[in-house]
């Protein structure tokens, strides 16, 4: 019996994943946004910064972490060079070149933006699947625990969590901003969770007597991926923000030699602003153009896969 | 009606009873433990062990628990380190300042969003459609504190208006309730109220940014799921004028969801207010708590998180509450 089971899995499988149209929602998605300016541009701006990331050492011109221009720099009395030969957008409070440093801040920034999204989608997946999945008191207590999240303002649930930490650094920061994304995407996954418990593919599923763990993660989850891509899209500009926010209040991390936009921006409008404005005006120009590009990326994303706009 | 209110009042009671527990771990959680984090600098054994005593903390987790939760109660969240004020005494003296920010920017963001959310849906594809969807993308991407110093930095000087605090520094005004337009009203100096008012301009549309961004696009999302209605088409079809169908039946409805993103603006504008505070040296509870975390003040941050989440969880409790005088369906649920 087991054995005849495990034999026929694959094909159920396929059937269960199978939409019902012609093309899948996926695809129909793809095509879709392709004729989409807004989802073109966003999909362009996204592309070009996680190029630079991969790429910025070598694109970068000089050493970012080289302070040699320090003598040049005199914060006290309130000089700090501008652009110089050499130095086409001048240098920061420790002489470093600044294009260099940009260019660099970009891999950072990609960095935080993505690790605090995966965590933020991996703990609230394990939560939204397992109160929707399992309902009743899971359900319950869970649901109310993501409700307490949600109930602190998404800036103080950060800088709480941020506080927590003796010695702040660049994943005290990832795990802050992290957190406040939990709850979104746990409430977004127990919703198509729920939404799907009665469908026929399930029902198809589980009458086949296929295990139900297995229901849950190959029929259930698969079919929720698309809105969670979406959420995650959209999580990402906010979490650069927000570790700009946490930067800023002095919850970030204090190391001077890091390059990380959201870094560069609290620093520089904290510090200099009032000495050298372009020194907070780059950083802070790069993280608005890289935060509407997934902004727009998602936002496409939504329309597309909506099956309302389905033609 | 009022058994509606009293449900949605008990179901806000679970909620707060979890964040007092999780506000409780937090406290424990805290690096050099709650008597070192509440102690700050002043930390010697003896005086933690004094104050473990105090707090209960050599006592049953459980009993410790409560005896904070009836501290929490009564309002006694400590003295501030850095101030060595009482928290609560603080954040009385600070509230009204961030009341008035916050009710500042709400008014713009309200009063400048929903007509702009309207005019693009009714102007569909046209010029001030396409303006105002990326006006609010770009608003949304716009880190808050940053664009507090733009203003502060670029506007403040040409536009003559003041870039630092709540009232000129000599001004003499004279403090009722804390609240400076108010007071100026009530004691009718005039210069004062001219003042205060004229200091809220740029720290309020900083703070105003974000909600206008997010109102303008739910209004507009709303009006135009409104217009594809069928009872709209029925309006039309039955001769009624244009203008009462706007007015009575179009923006009438359109405006129930707006009204509950209002509700969740009051989280954007507490953890704006923070940054914008900051900012504009504005002295409100954003203030204290910007300065609270350089200090390291867990007395003071442990207060004001708590009373964020009080005030968000209070506001959208009212919402629902408005949402259900509004919308009689929502009632029935």
């Amino acid at each position: 019996m087991n054995t005849l089971l495990n034999k026929k899995k694959e094909p159920i499988d396929k059937l269960a994943g199978a939409s019902a149209g012609g093309r899948s929602l996926a695809a129909e998605a793809i095509r879709r946004m392709a004729r989409s300016p807004v989802a073109i541009v966003g999909a362009v701006i996204t592309a070009l910064f996680v190029l630079l990331a991969i790429f910025a050492p070598l694109l970068a011109p000089k050493d970012p972490f080289a302070r040699t221009m320090q003598d040049k720099v005199e914060l006290g009395r309130g000089i700090i060079p501008g652009p110089m030969p050499g130095y086409p957008l001048g240098v920061d409070d420790f002489g470093r070149d600044f294009l260099s440093r940009l260019l660099v801040g970009a891999q950072q920034t990609l960095l935080v933006g993505v690790v605090a999204t995966l965590i933020g989608v991996a703990i609230g997946m394990i939560i939204g699947v397992l109160a929707g999945a399992f309902g009743g008191w899971v359900d319950t207590v869970l649901m109310r625990f993501v409700d307490v999240l949600l109930s602190v303002p998404s800036l103080l649930l950060a800088i709480s969590v941020a506080a927590l930490f003796a010695n702040p650094n660049q994943w005290t920061v990832i795990i802050a901003v992290s957190i406040v994304s939990v709850p979104i995407f746990a409430r977004l996954l127990r919703g198509a969770m729920l939404a799907q418990r009665d469908a026929d593919h399930v029902l198809a599923a589980t009458s086949l007597g296929v295990k139900r763990h297995t229901v849950v993660l190959r029929h259930m989850l698969p079919n929720s991926v698309g809105p969670v891509i979406v959420q995650a899209t959209l999580t990402l500009a906010t979490s650069i923000i927000e570790a700009a926010a946490l930067s800023f209040l002095g919850l970030g991390d204090p190391d001077p030699s890091r390059a990380e936009w959201g870094l560069m921006l609290g620093n520089a409008a904290q510090h200099f602003l009032d000495i050298r404005p372009e020194l907070a005006y780059y950083p802070a120009i790069a993280i608005i153009i890289v935060a509407l590009g997934f902004t727009l990326l998602g936002e496409s994303m939504r329309e597309a896969l909506d099956p309302k706009n389905r033609r | 009606m009022l058994r509606f209110i009293v449900r949605r009042l008990l179901q806000a009671i679970p909620t707060l009873l979890i964040l007092s527990i999780l506000i409780f771990a937090w406290l424990r959680a805290l690096p050099g433990g709650p008597a070192g984090a509440l102690l700050g600098d002043k930390a010697t054994p003896a005086k933690i062990a004094d104050l473990n005593h105090v707090l209960g903390l050599d006592q049953p987790i459980f009993v410790q628990y409560f005896k904070f939760l009836g501290r929490v109660l009564t309002g006694d969240f400590g003295n501030s380190l850095s101030s060595t004020q009482p928290v609560l005494q603080e954040i009385l003296d600070f509230m009204p300042a961030t009341i008035e920010l916050s009710i500042s920017a709400l008014i713009i963001a309200v009063g400048l969003g929903i007509p702009l959310g309207y005019l693009a849906a009714r102007f569909r594809g046209g010029v001030l459609d396409n303006v105002t969807i990326i006006l609010t993308l770009v608003g949304v991407a716009v880190p808050v504190f940053f664009l507090g110093y733009l203003l502060q930095n670029n506007l403040a000087a040409p536009l003559g208006l003041p870039s630092q605090g709540r009232l000129s520094t000599g001004l003499d005004a004279t403090n009722i309730t804390g609240f400076a337009v108010l007071d100026g009203i009530m004691t009718q100096e005039w210069d004062a109220v001219w003042d205060a008012l004229r200091h809220l301009v740029l720290p309020a549309f900083t703070l105003a940014t974000i909600p206008l961004a997010v109102i303008t696009r739910i209004t507009r999302a709303s009006v135009l799921d409104v217009l594809n209605e069928d009872f709209i088409r029925t309006a039309k079809s039955k001769g009624l004028g244009e203008q009462t169908i706007r007015g009575r039946h179009v923006l009438r409805n359109a405006l129930l969801p707006v009204a509950t993103t209002i509700g969740l603006q009051t989280g954007l504008l507490l953890g704006g207010a923070v940054l914008t505070e900051r900012v504009f040296n504005f002295r409100g509870l954003g203030y204290l708590l910007a300065e609270g975390i350089e200090r390291k003040d867990f007395p003071r941050l442990q207060a004001l998180i708590l009373l964020g989440a009080l005030v968000y969880v209070l506001v959208n409790m009212l919402v629902d509450v408005s949402y259900g005088l509004i919308d009689p369906r929502v009632r029935v649920r």
